[in-house]
């Protein structure tokens, strides 16, 4: 009888080779204060110089995410104290941000709104050594864009759904890894809870920085349960942002409205006014790739993908680039999603495995393959085989064919073949017919055999029941 | 005091080496400065360095830029690599920044031999000189007076001869204010005509390099120097050079007049600014009366987007990264509150607090939102007295320069910018020029203000002004090098 409402603020690190007000690198990792200068330490006297690449890149995420493009937005300082953050102020957007309205499809039909998107610096970082508290500055000034939706929510799994669309997206227009085990993307999660019917909101709770799905999972569950124990006990949910304790699941209030930050934003008086040229926005939406969506529909409704099939392909953006090299020039590219599919997820099953995609079979080897298959050359259980070896080895199917295997079959000769089998076989046929149906397996089994395994063993199934049946 | 143009005939006609004329100024700084403090820190080394590569370039014949071998001083709010920068605060006292600033590097590419670090007002925030961690610089005119602030010391070292210019910072007036009140020339540029890059902020909006210099030549061939624009600051865009369009001429020009000036003029003041109109109508120009009626406002929006804008540009020093550190502190939290209190001087923390309460929540519509408001009207005002006129003309201060510590409230000091913030509101360029003398001997000083981008029309002005009056209000302070 109680419904969740969630609104999340997702922060995504750019992948710009430099910092976003600076020439230093943005590579992960790093000896502690390697990556920085005097601007992203701030010293005095510095100045910000704000990287074109990542408003592209931020112009991109918009773009990707249907956002409409402000072509006048404005860099802000907010200000807040914590040693990781050099200036005492991060350089972000407040009033004119560079996106605004976008949205995101949910697989249940469900349209979550994008309130705006903007560009602002990452902190650094501090590192706890006993009682003492280190600072590295090499994240400091790599740049972000923190995603911003209405409170669309109304579940946990939409949440996450969208979290997991949202890197399909960012990863496939190519302006972020995504990584959230890196902290290149995290997340704030905005709850609260109102009886179902009601349409005035609750009182919300923040929870800050999660930074997997599964932490934003049970911080949902977490604080949709102490709303709603709350409510259900007569009392009022306080205002507050809350910590998420990754050990426990659970969330301790950090601070309270009464301490809430005061920001004090103000248009950041050392950058100009950020202009997008006409041809800037025409050129980034030219070089726009197909979205994940849209490749989707296409693999099923073009390509004639099981939706599942195609899914998995889509959500990893090296998966499908290598799909498609791969389906150059064949016939039926459903054969090929369904080796990726089948055999190679088989093997390759770890999320950052499968973003990375690097196996040693390359597109152009799984594609010969496939060409083998589709000219009648091997067949399917052949090119099964033969593809296990292949991804083993990193060997092409040539090194795994025999004469034998290349001899191919002729189909003409699998009606003799199967009557021979029923007529070396009385006892397993009698079998089948008194209804034991995996009986004809034995007998597909003796024609595969017969074969060296070159005959379709559904063609031969289907001959031998219409054999037998007749 | 002597003018580049002189300085550039002993060295050019081979009356003396680089070598021994740096070598003066470091003595007369060495005998003066402790009656001037002008400069916090000399950078004996440095400038010997710099001295002897100009001889050595001059004794191979080569090609010598304008400002090669001209001693200077450098208002020590601008970051020089390896060589202490303390904006004349606790907080920086022993900061030796590891990068240098955008005319820093200029300046040295003319080879032009720095003297020393200029004293200041703390952080640049103040109008006499007086909120400086190392103490008031004096001015030459009279020692018991303040040089104006708040590039006190580099005014107080070209007045007294320590220094054939100077290179100051203007974020209200603090390049104009000390020309005038130590009888120099101060330019204060159009907004991003020269890089603030390496410049300690304390208005972003608003600060402005200039130079303070012994006559508008001067100050036009220094300009020249610095005003390249720089990628490194977003606000950059640079400046044509000047000098070769100082035509010395008002001749069919039209100069207007805000009354709104005449208001706030004390007498001695007001007497030599008429006396001044006059030369200019006799000069050719025509005197246009021109209304300003925002004039009341600037002193209020300038403070709300100065100290804004500082509340914000100072957070940074928390003793965290560099600069001062409390010895004790139960936390982080105490330990950056010790650090800022104690660290910072009183004007400091009095316009920190000014300008962190005018951005709060619930206060930033009536303060920081209205001023600026304010300062579009203000600017609009400019835009249109420019329609009726070339150049505009007023009083730098209102007043002569005031005795040190004749305990200023803190309104009465921020009275002091009444008539040279309004031009940093709306980023125009301005010069200060010698126009008299009070009854004291201490100098009063002209302001001239030009659309965005016309220096070489305001330093014209100020030439023109300057042979008109044959040098009359350019008088030696009799103190400094004796060449």
């Amino acid at each position: 009888m109680f419904e969740m409402v969630i609104g999340l603020e997702t922060h995504v690190e750019l992948s710009t080779k430099t910092k976003i007000f600076c020439s230093c690198t943005t590579q992960f990792g790093g000896e502690p204060n390697t990556h920085c200068c005097p601007i992203c330490t701030g010293q005095p006297g510095t100045l910000p110089v704000l990287n074109k690449k990542a408003v592209e890149y931020a112009i991109t995420a918009g773009l990707a995410l249907g956002c409409r493009i402000n072509r006048h937005s404005v860099m802000a300082r907010k200000h807040y104290v914590y040693p990781d953050l050099s200036k005492a102020y991060q350089i972000s957007q407040y009033e004119l941000p560079l996106c605004e309205g976008g949205k995101v499809t949910l697989s249940n039909g469900r349209e979550i709104r994008i309130t705006r998107i903007h560009i602002e610096e990452d902190a650094g970082k501090l590192v706890h050594q006993g009682n003492m508290a280190l600072i590295d500055y090499n994240r400091g000034g790599v740049p972000l864009i923190e995603i911003v939706t209405e409170p669309d929510f109304r579940s946990a799994e939409e949440a996450t759904e969208y979290l997991e669309k949202l890197q399909t997206i960012l990863r496939a227009v190519k302006v972020s890894d995504c990584r959230m085990q890196e902290g290149s993307m995290r997340c704030d999660v905005n709850l609260s809870v109102r009886r179902k019917g009601e349409t005035a909101f609750g009182i919300r709770s923040e929870v800050k920085n999660l930074n997997s799905f599964t932490s934003v999972a049970q911080a949902i569950g977490y604080e949709f349960e102490r709303h709603v124990d709350i409510l259900q006990a007569g009392g009022t949910v306080e205002q507050e942002t809350r910590h998420f304790n990754a050990e426990d699941g659970t969330t301790t209030s950090l601070r309270d409205k009464e301490n809430a930050d005061d920001y004090r934003y103000f248009p950041d008086p050392d950058i100009i006014e950020i202009l997008v040229p006409e041809e800037v926005l025409h050129r980034l939406e030219a070089e726009l790739p197909e979205l994940p969506d849209a490749k989707f529909d296409r693999y099923v409704k073009e390509l004639g993908i099981p939706e599942d099939d195609a899914k998995m392909l889509t959500k990893y953006r090296p998966v499908s680039e290598y799909f498609e090299r791969a389906s150059e020039g064949v016939t039926q590219p459903k054969t090929v999603a369904s080796f990726i599919i089948t055999q190679m997820f088989a093997q390759i099953q770890t999320e950052a495995e499968r973003e990375h995609w690097n196996p040693d079979t390359t597109a152009e080897q799984l594609r010969e393959l496939v060409r083998l298959l589709e000219s009648g050359k091997i067949s399917r259980n052949v090119a099964k085989r033969v593809f296990t070896s292949m991804l083993e080895t990193g060997k092409g199917a040539h090194d795994f064919l025999s004469e034998d295997d290349l001899a191919g079959f002729d189909p003409s000769q699998l009606t003799s073949l199967c009557q021979k089998a029923i007529d070396e076989n009385p006892k397993t046929v009698s079998d089948y017919k008194n209804g034991k149906e995996k009986a004809i397996k034995a007998l597909v089994g003796a024609v595969m055999r017969a074969t060296k395994g070159r005959a379709d063993a559904l063609a031969a199934e289907a001959e031998l029941k219409r054999l037998i049946d007749q | 005091m002597m003018t580049i143009k002189e300085i550039r005939k002993r060295l050019d006609g081979g009356e003396m080496s680089c070598r021994e004329l740096t070598t003066a100024y470091l003595d007369a700084v060495k005998r003066d400065n402790p009656a001037l403090n002008a400069y916090i820190l000399l950078t004996e080394e440095e400038a010997l360095r710099v001295a002897d590569a100009v001889d050595a370039r001059r004794a191979k014949g080569e090609m010598l830029s304008p400002l090669e071998g001209v001693p200077f001083a450098l208002k020590d709010c601008v970051t020089t690599k390896g060589i202490a920068t303390t904006c004349a605060s606790k907080m920086l006292a022993d900061y030796i920044p590891f990068f240098d600033a955008f005319i820093w590097e200029k300046l040295r590419e003319q080879n032009a031999v720095m003297i020393g670090k200029g004293n200041m007002d703390e952080f640049a925030m103040g109008s006499t000189g007086e909120t400086s961690y190392f103490g008031p610089a004096s001015n030459p005119h009279n020692l018991d007076y303040v040089p104006g602030g708040s590039s006190s010391g580099v005014a107080a070292a070209v007045a007294g001869g320590l220094a054939v210019f100077g290179i100051g910072s203007d974020t209200g007036g603090s390049v104009r204010i000390p020309a005038a009140f130590c009888g120099l020339v101060g330019l204060k540029p159009t907004y991003g005509a020269v890089s603030r890059r390496g410049v300690i902020a304390y208005g972003s909006s608003l600060d402005q390099i200039g130079p303070i210099a012994a006559c508008a030549e001067d100050a036009a061939l220094v300009f020249d120097a610095i005003n390249a624009k720089d990628p490194g600051d977003m606000t950059s865009v640079g400046s044509e050079p000047v000098t070769p369009k100082l035509t010395g001429s008002v001749a069919g020009m039209k100069i207007g007049m805000a009354k709104e000036f005449f208001e706030v003029m004390s007498p001695p003041v007001r007497e030599a600014i008429e006396r001044s109109v006059k030369l200019f109508e006799k000069m050719g120009a025509e005197i246009v009366s021109l209304d300003f009626p925002m004039l009341r406002y600037t002193l209020s929006t300038y403070y709300i987007i100065a100290c804004a804008e500082a509340a914000s540009n100072l957070g940074k020093f928390d003793g965290l990264r560099y600069g001062y550190r409390t010895d004790a502190a139960a936390d982080l939290d105490d330990f950056i509150c010790r650090t800022r209190t104690e660290g910072f001087g009183q004007e400091v923390r009095r316009r920190i607090l000014l300008g962190t309460y005018v951005l709060s929540a619930g206060y930033y519509d009536a303060y920081y939102n209205k001023a600026q408001q304010l300062r579009r009207a203000i600017k609009g005002e400019f835009a249109k007295m420019f329609k009726e006129c070339d150049l505009l003309l007023g009083p730098t201060v209102a007043t002569t320069a005031l005795k040190k510590g004749s305990g200023l409230t803190p309104v009465e000091m921020y009275q002091t910018d009444i008539c040279t913030s309004s031009v940093n509101l709306a980023g125009l360029p301005a010069v200060s020029v010698p126009c008299g003398f009070d009854e004291k001997g201490l100098p009063i000083g002209l302001q001239l203000v030009g659309p965005h981008f016309k220096e070489d029309r305001v330093l014209s002005a100020a030439l023109a002004f300057e042979r008109e009056t044959a040098g009359e209000y350019l008088r030696a302070s009799g103190m400094g090098v004796k060449l």
